[in-house]
């Protein structure tokens, strides 16, 4: 019998008051914004606007100079590292789609499957018929039933951003971080990428970091725009492109 | 596809197998050879030769020992030499303990070197090594510790590629001068040599020869099953992926430190094994081994063979060797600028050795018989 119930936290993400300096260069300027469990959150903002250092102190590549991030209410995210970070259940999609090349769809979806990350675990380790039915289940979730046994390296472009999405559902994270899942799709690709992510959404916390205005308005839902590493406006879709301030960011008015 | 079988890691190694039959088979035949056919038959295999091709096994070991490392996890460690050496060095400091008072000075507590630098007690970490199980426990243990504590401040500091390389090298180096001072207590200069007998078989006679280079070959086969499981392993899979993208492995949720460090020792304890069979074949163990240029000659190996199939590993150093043997007996003068060619054409032209071009060959030979197969297909129907 299960007597301890999961804590439901009111914030899944809490950014207060963050700042990350470079050389004198502030790429993040005291941010401060929230998600919230179930959410799913669209960030936009021009190059250089701080989305990729925002996701790297939330993962703990960076450490912050100032500021608070936490975890589900309790988890102080600056003191720990990537591994651990990744293992208290938050997921990242680079930029850059990153699946390992040289190793199956299968066994890169084998990889970043839940569970015991130990040296010796891995050595002795043994898939049971529950996790190969779960592999399977995120195959087809992704679409990629078909290219179970090709190698990493032989997908396309718009195949590599959904492994590595699968790859993040199979880590089984409360946050997912996607940092433009669009970038180099077809429409067709797009549009489905949206449809995947707003099915993830509700089960889990979604934060999508993109350009692309088509994608954002498919995802339909609450959109920060940063700027110079601080929040420039929140708000639908619609609400931001009517700010005053955001039309100048953007124009350069 | 991930077989479900238990032994699905060997059976899956086609090519893994056959060279381990070969490597049985030789090691089965050759003694037999040298020990029964009369001198004067055509078919006599002489000592000289089981003794070369010993060494080259326990090349071939130690080659093994470089790619689990560089191949599938991608540590390019240009210092091996060193573990190598050091394996070499416990299983020596056994043998020295073993002449007893039969050197030079006749000396019964300590080895001739040690007389002639004047020393009147054995150093302390000389202590154990009479011990035939002691020395062997050592010929693991000390090149493990040293690849454990060095890997764990590289490894935690994230040092990697190229810096990691030099510093790799640079711990054989400075292995090399500390070796070579005599207040070390391992004979300096000389190293260690005049060994006389082990586990009390003279080393002088062909049945002990014989034995040493069975035993190599059985060390080179349970090696390469050792590592073919590890690689086989979804611990493999984690260390193909820290070399193929180290922060998407680390943003899942793996301590690449750990499964670094985990190998690298591994890796460091076999070559350890590669040396302590080598030293009694050629009868001695000197600072020249811990040398740097030794440690990039184990890379050349790798490369030639084909890096990433442990198996190339194997055929490299053996082929890379009896290049050596033959050259340097024919053309000494042109052998250095032969292993410089050597590297730099399998780096521009066969970057995945001679492995690979067996392999390409296969595949492209494969895809033209599919090819026919259809076009007759197509013309069947």
């Amino acid at each position: 019998m299960k007597l301890m119930t999961k804590h439901i936290p009111q914030h899944i993400l809490y950014l207060n008051g963050v700042s990350k300096t470079f050389d004198g260069f502030k790429a993040i300027n005291d941010l401060s914004f929230t998600v919230k469990p179930g959410e799913l959150r669209a960030i936009i903002g021009p190059n250089g606007a701080g989305k990729t250092t925002m996701m790297d102190i939330i993962t703990g590549k960076l450490k912050p100079d100032v500021g608070d991030v936490f975890f589900r209410d309790m988890v102080d995210l600056t003191k720990h590292d990537e591994a651990d970070i990744a293992n208290m259940g938050i997921g990242r999609k680079f930029q850059k789609p990153t699946v390992i090349e040289s190793l199956t769809v299968f066994e890169n979806l084998e990889l970043a499957l839940t569970g015991n990350r130990g040296v010796f675990k891995a050595l002795f380790h043994k898939l049971d018929a529950e996790q190969y039915r779960r592999i399977d289940e995120v195959i087809k979730r992704v679409g990629l039933a078909e290219k179970r046994d090709w190698l990493g390296g032989n997908l396309s472009h718009g195949q590599k951003q959904w492994l590595e999405i699968g790859m993040l559902l199979n880590q089984e994270p409360d946050l997912l971080l996607v940092d433009e899942p669009a970038a180099g799709m077809t429409d067709h690709e797009t549009e489905l990428t949206a449809k995947l992510l707003k099915e993830i959404a509700g089960e889990r916390s979604v934060v999508v970091v993109e350009h692309d205005m088509e994608f954002i308005k498919a995802l339909a839902c609450p959109v920060t725009v940063l700027h110079e590493g601080h929040v420039l406006a929140e708000g639908t879709l619609e609400q931001v492109q009517a700010n005053e301030q955001v039309i100048e960011v953007y124009l350069g008015r | 596809m991930t077989s479900q079988s238990r032994l699905a890691w060997l059976m899956n190694d086609v090519a893994g197998r056959r060279l381990m039959a070969l490597i049985l088979a030789v090691i089965i035949i050759l003694p037999v050879l040298n020990l029964w056919v009369p001198k004067d038959s055509f078919f006599h295999v002489s000592s000289y030769t089981i003794g070369l091709l010993g060494k080259y096994l326990c090349y071939a070991l130690l080659a093994l020992a470089v790619d689990l490392i560089w191949g599938y996890c991608g540590i390019l460690s240009l210092g091996h030499g060193a573990f190598f050496a050091l394996g070499g060095y416990a299983m020596g400091m056994y043998m020295m303990r073993q002449i007893g008072d039969r050197g030079v000075y006749g000396n019964p507590l300590l080895p001739d070197f040690m007389v002639f630098l004047n020393w009147q007690e054995l150093p302390w970490y000389w202590y154990g090594f009479d011990n035939f199980f002691f020395a062997m426990v050592m010929v693991a243990l000390a090149p493990g510790i040293l690849a454990f504590v060095f890997g764990w401040l590289a490894f935690r500091s994230r040092v990697t590629g190229v810096y990691l390389s030099i510093i790799t090298q640079a711990m054989t180096y400075a292995l090399m001068l500390a070796f070579f001072r005599n207040d070390m207590g391992f004979g300096g200069n000389n190293g260690l040599t005049d060994f006389k007998d082990l586990l009390g078989f003279s080393l002088q006679k062909d049945t002990t020869k014989v034995a040493l280079f069975v035993c190599s070959g059985v060390a080179l086969i349970l090696g390469y099953l050792l590592c073919r499981y590890v690689v086989s392993s979804k611990l493999g899979r984690v260390l193909v992926s820290i070399r193929d993208a180290e922060s998407r492995t680390r943003f899942i949720g793996y301590r690449v430190e750990h499964y670094k460090l985990f190998v690298f020792v591994l890796s460091a304890m076999l070559a350890g094994v590669a040396g302590a069979l080598y030293v009694p074949q050629v009868g001695i163990i000197n600072p020249g081994e811990f040398s740097p240029i030794n440690s990039i000659e184990i890379i050349i190996w790798v490369a030639v063979g084909g890096r990433g199939f442990l198996y190339g590993a194997i055929i490299g150093a053996v082929l890379v060797n009896y290049g050596k043997t033959f050259f340097t007996g024919a053309f000494p003068e042109i052998w250095l600028f032969m292993l410089g060619g050597l590297f730099v054409v399998s780096t521009l032209f066969l970057p995945q050795g001679v492995v690979g071009i067996v392999q390409q060959w296969k595949d492209k030979r494969a895809e033209k018989k599919a090819l026919q197969a259809g076009a007759s297909g197509e013309v069947a129907s």
